[in-house]
């Protein structure tokens, strides 16, 4: 953690409401996000992603902690004074404006040289493409179109920090992807620190440069996309990031004993094992760390198949198996064979 | 085109014709009929007693600017008669003014509600259309008139010493009209606010507008046609309002209404009353001709920047 973090939260709370109907929206959340940042808070809906952003942003003020930006307290700022901008989820574009004057808003309430506000706006109309819609009204735009409009509304005053709601939930698949792309693009271009929202994994972990995975108020843990996956600190983590086995481990001489007696080698520490499905391979029945299981269901997916595995004490594992060019792995449902994990894959997590 | 889709076209457009025939027939009759008898009257010759002779004559028309001498019967500037014109759209701006600064917090307050809260505040802000105009209005008198309740509040409080005269000017006007076209702006304001996006306030706020400037460069041009629909609708029946200047007013503040209402009665000058209710529409018309074009400029937008 460097001095001069690009936004800080330190033990920050969030309490809506009073008494019996309160909502704890965020808990002792403290975190650092370092300059020049693409950040991701991940969670499922509810776990108050959007309120830590709107404490940031300053639409909201927190219970109890501080934010800090730049190193500077802004804990008492309202959202005017913040050099922070907002992209909305639903855009909140100005429909009585057209698209230039969209974008030139913020430059204009600040008061600047109306050269200036023209360079800057015909600047951010073409670093997102959309030079020849200047004159339209946001709503004649797509949806993808008023998208780039919000972005290049929210970068145009050149925040330190750029938040984003969930903003590419409304898009189709399609234009997500692309819009994936040109966020990272724009981010590494301005060099502004983006702290993202979304509750979609596959985002957060094709996007971002760290993570913070949240749920129910609490940040669960701050890692880069590869430490999330592989090494989830605990269930909640494991869980929602990906797929994964959980089975309940207890410590044995040479490594963990399974609940079928077999005892496998794992890091970290906690007393439940996860390991991703594409780690289990087939193996021989003579392998040190072998578990005999049953095949109870086999799914294709193309260039897998998924084989659904009991284990002799009735625990149940997913295995992602790679299908061979053949098309065929020869295991039938209801079949009998050996499994083990790739070395070094099986992690010990905590609750 | 088919036969059959040419035929189902014309019995539609029949259909059409049928469905509209009520509201035509009510046109002429009602709206249509009465207004060519005013074009009629205001170029005949005034009758003796009141009514009109049969003959042409620009006299009622001329009546409206100029009086003619008693004695040598050459034409003079009414100044008395622009003095009412200039009250009665005076008095109706202002009227749309206060009302609009009255009735602008009140719809946001309203609009902000939630629905059920929504629902009782239109209620009451309506309660009032419920009673006889004529009967609210002097209820006000009752309220600013020498003995009425807050010149006894104020003498009571040793405030005052003689009670303030309130009535029978200007103001009372202002405060009767005022009072009676509120809920004419809450209204459109209501309906305007209602569908502003809330976000909006955030984005602006976030894009560092004051709060001054969110209401100026956000939320006033985007319910800029409901505050134009208010406008009219308080503006219009202001400039030809007759009790509340009547009551409050006293004889000496007339607006065009009472103007009019002159010369059926006791002026006897229908030529004059005819041509003077005949201007009062050609203001209004010019009135809602400004509103037709305010509305349009605002769906081509372009006008800020
Ligand atoms: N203004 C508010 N008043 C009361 N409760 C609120 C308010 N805003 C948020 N909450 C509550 O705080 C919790 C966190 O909400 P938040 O909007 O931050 O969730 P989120 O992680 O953004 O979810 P989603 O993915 O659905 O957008 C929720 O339980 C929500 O109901
Ligand atoms: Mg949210």
């Amino acid at each position: 953690m460097t001095e001069r973090a690009a936004v800080t939260a330190e033990s920050v709370y969030k309490v809506f409401g009073q008494g019996a109907h309160a909502v704890h929206a965020l808990e002792n959340v403290s975190l650092s996000i370092q300059q020049g940042e693409f950040f991701t808070l991940l969670g499922p809906s509810g776990c108050g992603k959007t309120t830590l952003l709107r404490l940031i942003a300053g639409f909201e003020m927190p219970s109890g902690g501080h934010i800090l930006l730049d190193g500077q307290d802004v804990t008492d700022l309202p959202p005017n004074k913040r050099p922070v901008n907002t992209v909305f989820q639903s855009y909140a574009l100005f429909p009585h404006l057209s698209v230039r004057q969209n974008v030139g808003f913020a430059l204009k309430m600040q008061g600047r040289p109306k050269a200036e506000i023209d360079g800057r706006t015909e600047q951010m109309m073409a670093l997102v493409k959309l030079e020849s819609m200047a004159d339209r009204k946001v709503a004649q735009l797509s949806g993808g179109q008023q998208q780039r409009v919000a972005l290049a509304r929210a970068l145009a005053p050149q925040p330190k920090v750029l938040l984003l709601d969930e903003p590419l939930s409304a898009l189709d698949l399609k234009l997500r992807k692309e819009m994936q792309v040109e966020l990272k693009r724009l981010q590494t271009e301005t060099g502004i620190t983006f702290v993202f929202v979304t509750h979609d994994q596959e985002e957060a972990l094709t996007m971002s440069d760290r993570i913070g995975v949240m749920s129910a108020g609490k940040l669960q843990q701050v890692a880069s996309p590869r430490d999330i996956y592989t090494a989830p600190v605990n269930r909640f983590v494991a869980n929602f990031i990906g797929e994964t086995n959980l089975l309940p481990v207890t410590a044995a001489k040479g490594g963990y004993q399974l609940g079928c007696g077999v005892i496998v080698s794992a890091d970290g520490n906690g007393s439940t094992l996860s390991i991703r499905p594409e780690q289990i391979r087939v193996a021989d029945s003579k392998a040190k760390g072998a578990i005999e299981a049953r095949v109870t269901n086999l799914v294709y997916f193309g260039t897998d198949v998924h084989a659904h595995l009991e284990l002799g004490d009735g625990a149940k594992m997913v295995a992602r198996l790679p299908l061979p060019p053949g098309g065929d792995t020869g295991l039938m449902r209801g079949s009998n064979i050996c499994v083990d994990f790739v070395p070094g894959a099986a992690r010990l997590i905590g609750e | 085109m088919s036969r059959a889709e040419d035929q189902q076209k014309k019995a539609s457009a029949r259909n059409g014709w049928l469905l509209s025939a009520p509201a035509l027939a009510l046109l002429i009759f009602a709206a249509a009929g009465p207004l060519l008898i005013m074009v009629a009257y205001s170029f005949m010759v005034k009758g003796d007693y009141g009514n009109v002779k049969w003959g042409f004559s620009w006299d009622g028309w001329v009546g409206i600017l100029f009086e003619r001498d008693i004695f040598d019967g050459t034409l003079r500037l009414a100044s008395a008669h622009l003095v009412i014109f200039l009250r009665s759209v005076k008095l109706s701006l202002l009227t749309t003014i206060i009302v609009f600064g009255f009735g602008f917090p009140t719809a946001w307050f309203i609009a902000t509600r939630n629905p059920r809260a929504r629902a009782i505040w239109l209620f009451l802000i309506t309660i009032p259309f419920w009673t006889n105009l004529l009967v609210r209005t002097f209820a006000i008198g009752e309220i600013l008139r020498t003995e009425g309740l807050i010149n006894t509040l104020l003498l009571r409080l040793g405030i005052i010493d003689a009670p303030l005269q309130m009535l029978y000017n200007e103001g009372a006007v202002l405060v009767g009209m005022a009072y009676v076209y509120l809920p004419l702006m809450v209204l459109p304001l209501f309906a305007a606010i209602e569908q502003f996006d809330m976000k909006l306030l955030e984005a602006a706020y976030d894009l560092y507008a004051s709060r001054f400037k969110v209401l100026w460069h956000v939320i006033l041009p985007i319910v800029r046609p409901g505050i134009i629909a208010g406008s009219i609708l308080v503006f219009v029946p202001s400039l030809g309002a007759y009790v509340t200047p009547r009551v409050l007013g006293g004889g000496k503040n007339m607006m065009i209404g009472n103007f009019i209402e002159l010369q059926f009665g006791q002026g006897r000058n229908w030529p004059l009353g005819a041509a003077l209710s005949m201007t009062l529409l050609v203001i209004v018309s010019i009135a809602l001709l400004f509103y037709v074009r305010a509305i349009n400029r605002g769906a081509k937008g372009g006008g800020h920047g």
